[in-house]
């Protein structure tokens, strides 16, 4: 009985859409996607998302929402799949979404803009940092709130090479989308600044065990190592090198300047460097987004809440400020108009980029990631 | 006396597995604040659920013995009888037809594109029962031929410009090579040593295109693969996803109308006598090079072909789309429906694909459920939703 | 410089090769007796990893000497991981001992699909840390940072726990019933072998056998999470094959020659291709010799 009755909403919702289709988009509310990874092996990178999204979306509510209407949350899980993110944007744009906040890996964002470039979905993600998202210019309904990954190997190399005068490295990345391609941008300007690469690998993630590798990396001797990927392997990595009495400073990106990377690595971690989005533990939007997570879920916010909260809030405003939920007016308020962020103050480049955010250094000391000016 | 007994024999079955999920389920540690959370309820739910699972299990296995006796009596299941009625079969068929027609019109947008999803793996299932059903070769790497038609098309449309309707062959006919490539050296190889040597052509392949940045694109994939044209006509998504049902629908079609002549053909009975006996049939005149080389070619052609389909459908494709997880569930479509079995192979594709979408709603539990529903399938039907039926000739005294 | 470099590339090698071997030994065990690729042995692998954390924070939080922390923790974890393979089988594929061989491997992979997620509802998605069982002490200065203590450790346990297999399958009564029925399950049965029992058994020592690769990998590489036992299980299983599965010198020399490989292939060529490396020259090795390095090939019955 029970699966006939979801048969059967099934076949309504599916007769609903095919009408409304048909004819004009007739909604009273404005329909908000929520899209990312929400289970599987990534999912600790993709709930905090709809976590944000959920708390904005119910404070603007009760506050009368925006334009009058009241906002309705579609959230879809894509498991971080380029092939399922096709079929939850398609689901998507089945359901009539009106704006889109995802998706959460940049591989899942690229298979799925397509398909909201052409229904034209304003699409704005907190945590997709591939540059040619939004440098290629191929997407102008694509915008995000963290700065992309060039910006993270500039600051690297930039650090590194005035504050750590380093001369040689090594850099290793874990073959995956994402660590291969910050590697590969580290690898880029880190050159152009002078540094010499003594060597550029990939290894296996989720092997048992890497002291090759890093038998490898000791024989060339460089003064420092850059990591891109994600946490685990990098602990594993630093541990091993530790342990063979290196004393190679160890920089990793944002994969790592996670307080999950500190309590696997141990004491190992001391002294390495993780560049992430700037502090803004001091702004008062942050502290505020943060205590509402608190109070309603009585744990501390996960990766790129405040991303995701600010998206939330700008998509919204935008919304607001156009007037309505067309295309070109919510991209020209997106571009124009200035809106208060637990980020900052913050509006978006002709690219889709937020502007006035960026990435800073962190290095871990007795436990906690601190601020390197 | 026997209620008796099946109660004490659940009850030691509900003693145990307490004990056994006690660790896991009830005893969870805070490594922040370095504290102990018991969680005594969860015991209790395993303690009375595996009281009334274990009855229910008995009971069931009870049944399963009984139902095969009764069936070796009975000779088909009602399915199969169903299949061979040609009374039931063609008003059945043209109901599917129809069904099939209507289908995007019907339904939305979203459950056009699993279908879509589903008639794909549909196709490669059909194509791996060539290897594994008759020819009875353990392929673990199938999804490489799957990235071979994928990557063909994507790259020849980048580096020429070349469109989807000569990809398609192009893809077929460059997986069928890789096909031969893999057959040759493993002719020699039985069973599972060949199994993991698929499962390493696998690998070498997803690692190469993963690696291979100049030739691939490397892990950042290959986006903007055009979907297929249709003389040129401009088609809003809505409809190409519609032309692209349909597409598929064909393919699956002309797979079924192959597959069904090859497994009467001369090929198919030398592959069903390999698969038997090397020895006999090698003896009986059979080239066994040639009709394993046979097999894999012409099984990965098909895996080539839904893999131009698939780039084109999802326009992105990246190295995480043909993991050896790919080629395990292709694996378990074949095994789950009936091997050797059409009608079996594509019920099995069905489910698997259509259920995790429709389990959506299960969340978190979703891959838990379909975990266990594959170990339960194969206690409760081994040989698959619908077994193959092989012909039998009948010699009376 | 040289001759340092290419030590410690045959060292690391090797401790990469104790750790796939002692996962492989169950491998090969169960597979000589039912020729089922039991898709779940990396998770039981898992599971003896995680009860072993978790027992040894409640022991060392209820303050327990670390000594005492680091026996019963070792001895629980085998003893879950013994009760999980036993109760497996028992649902998973006993029922399908008369089945199609491939109904058995599926029904395999499912069980490892649910032991994944189980472990993941039950307790995080999270990577937990994982304390350093073995001190790690300088017992070869300054060579120290050629081999380290739980490296050597890793060592000796799977040469110790080969030894003892082999012992076991050579001399004992139940190895001998363990050979019968791996050669022929009915005459075993015919000659009074309880084979249902000896399958059991099968999976008991060889589920143990994974809880200390769980507890000294775990140790050795610091962390787990319940992905881990997939992707070991799946080198392991290469191994087994390329030294020959059912043989246990087999599995072990496999587990070497593979770690060696891929040691080598890294320290000299490039990590890039460090598994496609690894695959190709299984594909040879199986090429000249297609039943593994120490299987024996079979005669074909006709």
């Amino acid at each position: 009985m029970k699966k006939m009755g979801k048969w059967l909403a099934v076949l309504t919702v599916s007769l609903f859409t095919l009408t409304v289709a048909g004819g004009a988009l007739a909604a009273d509310t404005i329909k908000l996607g929520v899209a990312g990874a929400h289970s599987g092996d990534l999912a600790s990178y993709g709930l905090p998302t709809v976590n944000a999204a959920k708390l904005v979306v119910k404070k603007i509510n009760e506050s009368g929402g925006v334009l009058g209407k009241q906002i309705e949350l579609l959230i879809e899980d894509d498991v971080c799949k380029p092939e399922v993110a096709g079929n939850t944007a398609t689901k998507l744009v089945s359901d009539g979404a009106n704006v889109v906040i995802g998706h959460i890996c940049s591989g899942a964002t690229k298979a799925a803009l397509g398909i909201y470039k052409e229904s034209k979905i304003i699409t704005i993600s907190p945590s997709a940092t591939s540059p040619d998202l939004t440098l290629s210019g191929e997407y102008p309904n694509f915008f995000r709130t963290i700065a992309h990954d060039a910006v993270q190997a500039q600051v690297q190399a930039k650090y590194a090479m005035e504050t750590l005068k380093i001369k040689t490295l090594a850099i290793l990345h874990d073959k995956g989308d994402y660590g291969k391609g910050q590697a590969e941008l580290a690898q880029k300007y880190f050159t152009e600044a002078g540094a010499k690469v003594v060597l550029f690998e990939g290894v296996t993630p989720g092997a048992v065990d890497y002291s090759a590798i890093v038998t490898k990396v000791n024989s060339k001797k460089p003064d420092l190592v850059i990591w891109g990927g994600y946490h685990p392997e990098a602990s594993k990595i630093i541990t091993l090198i530790r342990k063979k009495k290196m004393k190679t400073i160890f920089m990793g990106g944002d994969g790592i300047k996670d307080d999950t990377f500190i309590k696997v690595a141990g004491d190992f971690a001391d002294g390495v460097y993780a560049t992430g989005p700037m502090d803004i533990s001091q702004n008062p939007l942050s502290i505020q987004a943060k205590k509402e997570h608190q109070d309603a879920y009585g744990s501390d916010p996960g990766a790129f809440y405040d991303n995701a909260y600010s998206a939330t809030l700008a998509i919204l405003n935008a919304i607001q400020k156009a007037g309505s939920t067309d295309y070109a007016a919510i991209i020209k308020a997106l571009q124009t108009e200035d809106v208060e962020t637990p980020l900052g103050k913050i509006k978006f480049n002709e690219k889709g980029d937020a502007t006035g955010i960026g990435f800073s250094v962190y290095k871990i000391e007795k436990g906690a990631f601190v601020e390197q000016k | 006396m026997t209620a008796q007994n099946e109660i004490k024999k659940s009850i030691l079955a509900s003693l145990w597995f307490m004990f056994l999920t006690f660790p896991i389920m009830v005893i969870k540690v805070n490594t922040v604040t370095n504290s102990i959370e018991w969680r005594w309820h969860n015991m209790a739910i395993v303690g009375i659920g595996a009281f009334f699972l274990s009855m229910l299990w008995r009971y069931l296995l009870k049944r399963k013995e009984e139902g095969r006796k009764k069936d070796q009596s009975d000779g088909l299941s009602i399915v199969q009888r169903l299949l061979h009625e040609r009374r039931f079969a063609l008003p059945g068929l043209m109901i599917i037809g129809i069904f099939t027609l209507l289908f995007p019109h019907i339904f939305s947008m979203y459950q056009t594109n699993i279908m879509i999803s589903a008639l794909i793996f549909v196709v490669l299932g059909l194509g791996l029962n060539i290897v594994i059903g008759l020819a009875g070769l353990l392929v673990l790497g199938y999804a490489a031929f799957f990235a071979v038609g994928a990557y063909s098309y994507a790259l020849l449309n980048l580096h020429y410009g070349i469109g989807f309707w000569i990809a398609l062959p192009i893809g077929g006919i460059f997986a069928a090579l890789f096909g031969i490539l893999l057959g040759y050296p493993v002719l020699r190889l039985r069973g599972d040593y060949l199994a993991i040597v698929t499962l390493g052509f696998g690998e070498i392949i997803r690692l190469v295109l993963e690696n291979w940045n100049e030739f691939s694109f490397g892990p950042s994939g290959i986006k903007n693969i055009p979907k297929p044209g249709f003389f040129g006509i401009e088609m809003s998504m809505h409809t190409t996803t519609i032309y692209i049902f349909y597409i598929v629908v064909v393919l699956v079609i002309f797979t079924i109308f192959v597959i069904n002549r090859l497994k009467n053909s001369r090929i198919g009975r030398a592959w069903v006598a390999l698969k038997d006996d090397e020895i006999a049939s090698q003896a009986m005149g059979i080239d066994k090079a040639k009709t394993k080389l046979r097999a894999f070619a012409l099984g990965a052609t098909w895996a080539g072909m839904a893999g131009v389909v698939f780039a084109s459908k999802t326009t992105f494709i990246n190295p995480a789309s043909f993991t050896l997880w790919e080629s395990v569930i292709i694996l378990c479509t074949v095994v789950l429906g009936g091997m050797g079995s059409i009608a079996g192979v594509i019920a099995g594709a069905l489910l698997l694909i259509l259920l995790p979408e429709y389990m959506r709603d299960f969340g978190q539990f979703r891959m838990i459920t379909f975990g266990a529903v594959l170990i339960l399938m194969m206690i409760f039907r081994p040989g698959g939703m619908i077994e193959d039926v092989r012909k039998t000739y009948k010699f009376e005294k | 410089m040289d001759f340092e470099y290419f030590t410690q590339l045959f060292l690391g090698g090797l401790t990469r090769g104790s750790i796939y071997a002692l996962i492989a030994l169950g491998y090969t065990m169960v597979y000589g007796i039912i020729e089922l690729i039991n898709f779940a042995h990396g998770e039981i692998y898992m599971i003896g990893a995680f009860t072993g954390l978790i027992i040894s924070s409640v022991l060392t939080m209820m303050g327990m000497p670390t000594l005492a922390v680091i026996v019963l923790a070792g001895m629980a974890a085998i003893i879950y991981s013994c009760s999980y393979g036993y109760t497996i089988e028992k649902i998973a594929y006993k029922p399908l001992r008369n089945a199609p061989r491939l109904s058995a491997l599926i029904s395999a992979i499912g069980m490892s699909l649910f032991l994944q997620n189980y472990v993941l509802l039950a307790q995080t998605s999270d990577f937990l840390p994982f304390p350093s069982l073995v001190p790690n002490f300088a017992f070869w200065e300054p060579y120290s940072h050629i081999i380290s203590s739980a490296e050597l450790m890793i060592l000796l346990t799977t040469l110790i726990v080969m030894i003892l297999l082999t012992l076991l399958i050579k001399f004992t009564k139940i190895g001998k019933a363990m050979r019968a029925t791996s050669q022929d399950k009915v005459m075993a049965s015919l000659l009074g072998i309880n084979v249902d029992q000896v399958i059991s058994a099968t999976f008991v020592v060889g589920s143990a056998t994974a809880a200390i690769g769980g507890i000294l990998i775990a140790s050795h590489i610091g962390q787990i999470n319940f992905y881990m036992g997939f992707i070991a299980g799946i080198k392991a299983f290469v191994a087994a094959v390329l030294g020959g599965i059912g043989s246990i010198p087999g599995a072990v020399l496999g587990s070497f020659v593979l770690g060696w490989t891929e040691s080598f292939f890294t320290g000299y060529i490039s990590s890039d291709y460090e598994d496609v490396f690894a695959f190709i020259f299984l594909v040879v090795i199986l090429i000249f010799r297609p039943s593994g390095i120490l299987g024996r090939s079979q005669a074909q019955k006709v």
